[in-house]
C-alpha cells in the first residue's frame, strides 16, 4: 500500500488509462487480502484505502473514480445476492422511504459468497475497462467519412487507435495540432504516418486559421467533468473556441471509467487541485529565462484546460454516443448517491 | 439587298474572323440540309405531292434568308465590339489576379518565370513536399543561396538590394516598419549611386531599373503590405520628377523617400503611442502577442508616463518572437509575465485588455497579422475582453480576404523540426529524417492570419481611433490627399 501510495505522489504512471488499471488492481488485492466480516466492513476498508489515495494525487480524479465504483459494485452484488433488485439500492424514492420498513440496505448480514462474487465483477469490470479503446474504435466508421479534414489536439491513445480504425475504411485527412511545449501531436502525427493516413502537423497558433477547413475535431481527455465538460490537455480550450466559431463539431472520445462526479469551480478554490502547472523549463528554458533580465518575469505552463460543456457536441465512451447535456445520468449508473462523499 | 450592306463591313474583318464567318456558313448549310432531309423523309411517308415540293422550296429560301440574317447580326456585333475596344481601353479589363497566388496554374507560372530570366532574377526551387491545401501557393525551402548565380555589374541589380533581399530571406529583418524602413534606405542607395545612362530619362529607365530589384526582392521573401505601400509611392516620387536635371531629381526623391518613412513611422509611431497611452490606465493587465515594434513603444512610453500596469507576452512557435518583446520591456522596467498560445484562455481571466500590432488591415475590415493574432482575439472576446489593434495608415492596403487561406506566406516546413542526430530539447519533436522519409506527412509553417472585425474593438491609427469597418474610408482619403 505504502508502495502504491509513494507511486502516486511521484506520478509513476503513464497517463489515466493506466493509473486507473493500477489503482484497481491496487483494490483488488485489498479484497483479497484484508479480513473483513460483511459488507459493511469491506466498504469501509476500501473508503479508507480511497482517501488515502486520493490525497496523495488529488488532481488525478479517476483514483476516486475507480473507488467509488468498486463501493458501487460491491453493493449492488449484495444486493443481488439477498435477492432484490440492483434498482431498488439507488432509487431513494419518497416512495420507499415512507412505505418500506427498513430505510437502508444495512450491508451487515455477513454472506460467504460475497468475496467470490464481488471479485467477479470487478475482474469483469476491468476487462470493460481493457476493451474500452476498442470498443470506441469500433464505432469510428460511423463518425467518419470519406475526404473529411479531422483535427486533433495533442496525443490520445483512444484518439489514435479511432482514427486507425476508420482509416482501414475511409481515406481522410488529419490536422494534428503539435500542442507545445510537449510536442505530443508530433508522435501522433508519426505514427498516424506510418499507416499511411495524410496527416499534417501545425503550430497551436495556426488552430484558428485551419479550423475553417476542418469538418470535425476530435479531441481525447484527461477526465469528463459531472456538468458534461472537461478537464483536456492544454489548448484543447483554444480549440474548441475556434470550432464553436466556425461551427465545427466538437467529439471527445473518452472510455466510462473517465466520468468523474466533481465539478468545476473557477474561482479560487477547486484550482488547485484542478489545474498543474509544470515546470516553467519547458516553455522556456533555464538558459534564456535565467538571465538576469528575465529572471523577474513569471512563466506559466499550465497542464489542463476546463472545456465547458457548451463548446461539446458529442461524447463517444465505450457505450455509445451521448450528448454533454446527459452525462449526468451516467453518473447514476457509475457510483452509488452515498459514495459521493468519500 | 443584304449583301452590299454586308460588303461595306466585309472590308473591316480580319482573315481570322472571314474564317469564323465561313465556319458558321458551312455549320447553318449543313443543319440547313439535315431539316431539309427530315422535311423530305417527313413528307416522303403520306406520299410526294406537288404542294409539299413547293413547301420544300419555300423552307430552302427561308432557311437561307435566316442564315443571311444571322451572319449579318454576328458580323455587326463583331464590329461593334471592336470599335468599343479601340475606344474604351481598359473598361473590360477588371482587377488582375497576382501571380503569387496561382502556384498550381502553370500557364501563369510559366509566364512569370519567363519575366524574370528577362529581368535577370534567380528563380527559386518549390519545396518538395508541398501541402495540398495550400498548392496555389509557393512552398519555398530555405536550401540553396538564391544569389550563388547572380553576378555583379551595370546591368545587374545594385549590392544592397541583393544584401537586404539575402537579409529578409534569412530572416535578419523581421517586423514590417523594420523591412519598410531597411527597403527604402536600400533604394536610397540606388538612388545616390545611379548614374542615367545616355539618350535616357531618369524618370523612365529608373524605374525599369528598380522594376528587377523589387522581383529579386519578392523571390526572397514575398512583400509584405507595408513595402508594398512603399513602392507605390516610390513609383508615384519617380514618375513626378520628369523635367528636372539628373542630380535636383535624384535629392529631390532621397528627400520625398526618407521623410516618408519619418512621417508614416516614426511620427506616425508616436501620434499612435499618445493615443493609446490614454487606453492604458493604472492597475491594467495588458496581454500582447508577438513582437510588434509599435506596441512595444506603446507599452514602454505608458510606463515613461507613470502608468502603472502590467503585461503578459503571449508567444507562440517557431518563430518566438515574443522573446524580443519581453527582454524590450524588461528593460524598460515593466512586470512581465510569459506564455505560450495554447495557454491564452488560461491567463485569460486576469487579463483586462489586449493590444495587438497588425502586418496590415484589409479593405473588408480584417486584420492581417502573423499567425496566432487572431487566436488571441477569440480568447479574448470569450472572456469579454477587448482588444486594441495598433496600425500606422500606410498599412492599410485595398485587399480583401475572408479566410487565412487565399493568400498567405508558407514558411519554411524545417523551422518546425529538429535537425536529424542533434540535440533535442524534447524528444517528441520529429526530425527532417521522419518528415523526408515518410510520404503521408506533412508539415505547415503558416506566417500571416486573418482577425475577423468583429473580434476587434478599436483601431488605433494617426488619424485618430476609428472601427475596423473604416478601413476604405482612410484609403480614399489619403488617396485623394497624396
Amino acid at each position: 500500500m505504502e508502495q502504491f501510495l509513494l507511486d502516486l505522489k511521484r506520478e509513476k504512471y503513464n497517463g489515466s488509462y493506466d493509473l486507473a488499471y493500477k489503482t484497481i488492481n491496487h483494490l483488488r488485492k485489498i479484497i483479497t487480502q484484508t479480513r473483513w466480516a460483511n459488507a459493511n466492513e469491506l466498504m469501509a476498508i476500501i473508503r479508507e484505502a480511497g482517501k488515502r489515495m486520493v490525497s496523495a494525487q488529488p488532481s488525478e480524479y479517476v483514483i476516486g473514480n475507480m473507488v467509488r465504483r468498486v463501493l458501487k459494485i460491491i453493493r449492488e452484488e449484495y444486493v443481488r445476492i439477498q435477492g432484490e433488485s440492483e434498482e431498488s439500492v439507488n432509487k431513494g424514492s419518497l416512495h420507499k422511504m415512507v412505505t418500506s420498513d427498513q430505510d437502508f440496505q444495512d450491508f451487515n448480514t455477513p454472506l460467504k459468497e460475497l468475496k467470490t462474487i464481488v471479485m467477479e465483477a470487478v475482474n469483469e469490470y476491468i476487462d470493460e475497462m481493457e476493451a474500452s479503446i476498442h470498443n470506441i474504435a469500433a464505432q469510428a466508421v460511423e463518425h467518419i467519412h470519406s475526404d473529411e479534414v479531422i483535427l486533433t489536439v495533442g496525443k490520445s491513445r483512444t484518439v489514435e487507435a479511432f482514427l486507425k480504425q476508420a482509416a482501414k475504411k475511409r481515406k481522410f485527412h488529419v490536422i494534428v495540432v503539435e500542442g507545445a511545449p510537449l510536442y505530443h501531436g508530433h508522435e501522433l502525427a508519426k505514427s498516424l504516418a506510418s499507416k499511411k493516413i495524410e496527416t499534417t502537423v501545425v503550430t497551436d497558433s495556426a488552430v484558428f486559421a485551419m479550423m475553417s477547413r476542418v469538418n470535425k475535431v476530435i479531441i481525447g481527455t484527461h477526465s469528463v467533468l459531472a456538468n458534461g465538460g472537461l478537464k483536456a490537455v492544454n489548448g484543447a480550450h483554444m480549440v474548441a473556441l475556434a470550432a464553436r466559431q466556425h461551427a465545427v463539431p466538437v467529439i471527445v472520445l473518452g472510455a466510462m471509467f473517465k466520468l468523474c462526479l466533481l465539478h468545476h469551480s473557477a474561482l479560487g478554490g477547486n484550482e488547485a487541485s484542478f489545474n498543474r502547472l509544470s515546470s516553467p523549463q519547458e516553455v522556456m528554458d533555464h538558459y534564456e529565462g535565467g538571465t538576469e533580465i528575465l529572471s523577474d518575469v513569471q512563466i506559466y505552463c499550465p497542464t489542463f484546460d476546463y472545456v465547458p460543456p457548451e463548446l461539446v457536441t458529442l461524447f463517444i465512451s465505450n457505450i455509445g454516443g451521448n450528448a454533454p447535456s446527459y452525462m449526468y445520468r451516467l453518473l447514476s449508473e457509475l457510483y452509488h448517491p452515498d459514495d459521493h462523499e468519500l | 439587298m443584304e449583301r452590299t450592306a454586308g460588303g461595306d463591313q466585309n472590308s473591316g474583318l480580319t482573315a481570322e474572323q472571314k474564317k469564323q464567318l465561313k465556319k458558321e456558313r458551312r455549320k447553318a448549310k449543313v443543319s440547313g440540309k439535315a431539316t431539309q432531309s427530315t422535311t423530305q423523309v417527313q413528307t416522303s411517308f403520306p406520299g410526294t405531292d406537288a404542294s409539299s415540293s413547293n413547301v420544300l422550296q419555300k423552307s430552302k429560301a427561308e432557311l437561307r434568308a435566316e442564315r443571311r440574317a444571322k451572319q449579318e447580326a454576328d458580323r455587326a456585333a463583331k464590329a461593334a465590339m471592336k470599335a468599343e475596344q479601340t475606344s474604351g481601353g481598359s473598361k473590360l479589363k477588371g482587377p488582375q489576379v497576382p501571380a503569387n497566388i496561382q502556384a498550381d496554374d502553370p500557364k501563369v507560372q510559366k509566364k512569370a518565370a519567363k519575366k524574370l530570366e528577362k529581368q535577370q532574377v534567380p528563380q527559386r526551387a518549390e519545396g518538395q513536399k508541398k501541402v495540398a491545401l495550400f498548392s496555389h501557393l509557393h512552398q519555398y525551402e530555405r536550401s540553396l543561396s538564391i544569389t550563388s548565380n547572380m553576378g555583379f555589374g551595370n546591368t545587374g541589380i545594385h549590392p544592397a538590394i541583393i544584401q537586404l533581399g539575402l537579409q529578409y530571406a534569412e530572416g535578419l529583418i523581421t517586423g514590417s516598419n523594420a523591412r519598410c524602413a531597411a527597403l527604402i534606405s536600400a533604394v536610397c542607395r540606388v538612388i545616390k549611386d545611379y548614374v542615367t545612362p545616355q539618350h535616357k530619362e531618369l524618370s523612365r529607365d529608373l524605374e525599369m531599373k528598380l522594376k528587377p530589384a523589387i522581383s529579386y526582392l519578392n523571390q526572397c521573401r514575398p512583400l509584405s503590405v507595408s513595402m508594398g505601400s512603399a513602392i507605390k509611392f516610390m513609383k508615384l516620387q519617380i514618375s513626378v520628377c520628369r523635367k528636372m536635371s539628373d542630380s535636383e531629381a535624384k535629392s529631390r526623391l532621397v528627400d520625398s523617400l526618407r521623410e516618408f518613412v519619418r512621417v508614416n513611422i516614426v511620427l506616425a509611431g508616436k501620434a499612435i503611442s499618445d493615443s493609446a497611452c490614454t487606453k492604458i490606465s493604472d492597475g491594467d493587465v495588458v496581454m500582447i502577442y508577438g513582437n510588434s515594434s509599435l506596441i512595444t513603444r506603446v507599452l514602454c512610453d505608458a510606463h515613461k508616463v507613470g502608468r502603472n500596469f502590467r503585461v503578459v507576452v503571449v508567444d507562440s512557435r517557431p518563430k518566438l518572437a515574443g522573446r524580443g518583446a519581453l527582454r524590450r520591456l524588461r528593460q524598460a522596467g515593466i512586470q512581465c509575465s510569459y506564455v505560450l498560445v495554447s495557454a491564452a484562455s488560461y491567463i485569460m481571466p486576469e487579463v483586462t485588455k489586449v493590444v495587438l500590432g497588425a502586418h496590415g488591415l484589409l479593405s473588408n475590415g480584417y486584420v492581417m497579422g502573423s499567425v496566432g493574432t487572431s487566436m488571441v482575439a477569440m480568447a479574448a472576446k470569450a472572456c469579454g475582453v477587448p482588444v486594441i489593434v495598433c496600425c500606422e495608415a500606410y498599412k492599410f492596403c485595398e485587399r480583401v480576404q475572408a479566410d487565412s487561406f487565399v493568400n498567405n506566406e508558407i514558411g519554411d516546413p524545417r523551422d518546425l523540426l529538429v535537425k536529424t542526430n542533434s540535440h533535442k530539447s524534447n524528444p517528441s519533436l520529429l526530425d527532417e529524417e521522419d518528415w523526408k522519409q515518410m510520404d503521408s506527412l506533412k508539415v505547415l509553417h503558416l506566417t500571416y492570419d486573418v482577425t475577423p472585425p468583429d473580434y476587434v474593438a478599436m483601431v488605433v491609427t494617426e488619424l485618430g481611433k476609428i472601427p475596423c469597418t473604416s478601413v476604405p474610408v482612410v484609403l480614399r482619403v489619403r488617396s485623394t490627399d497624396t
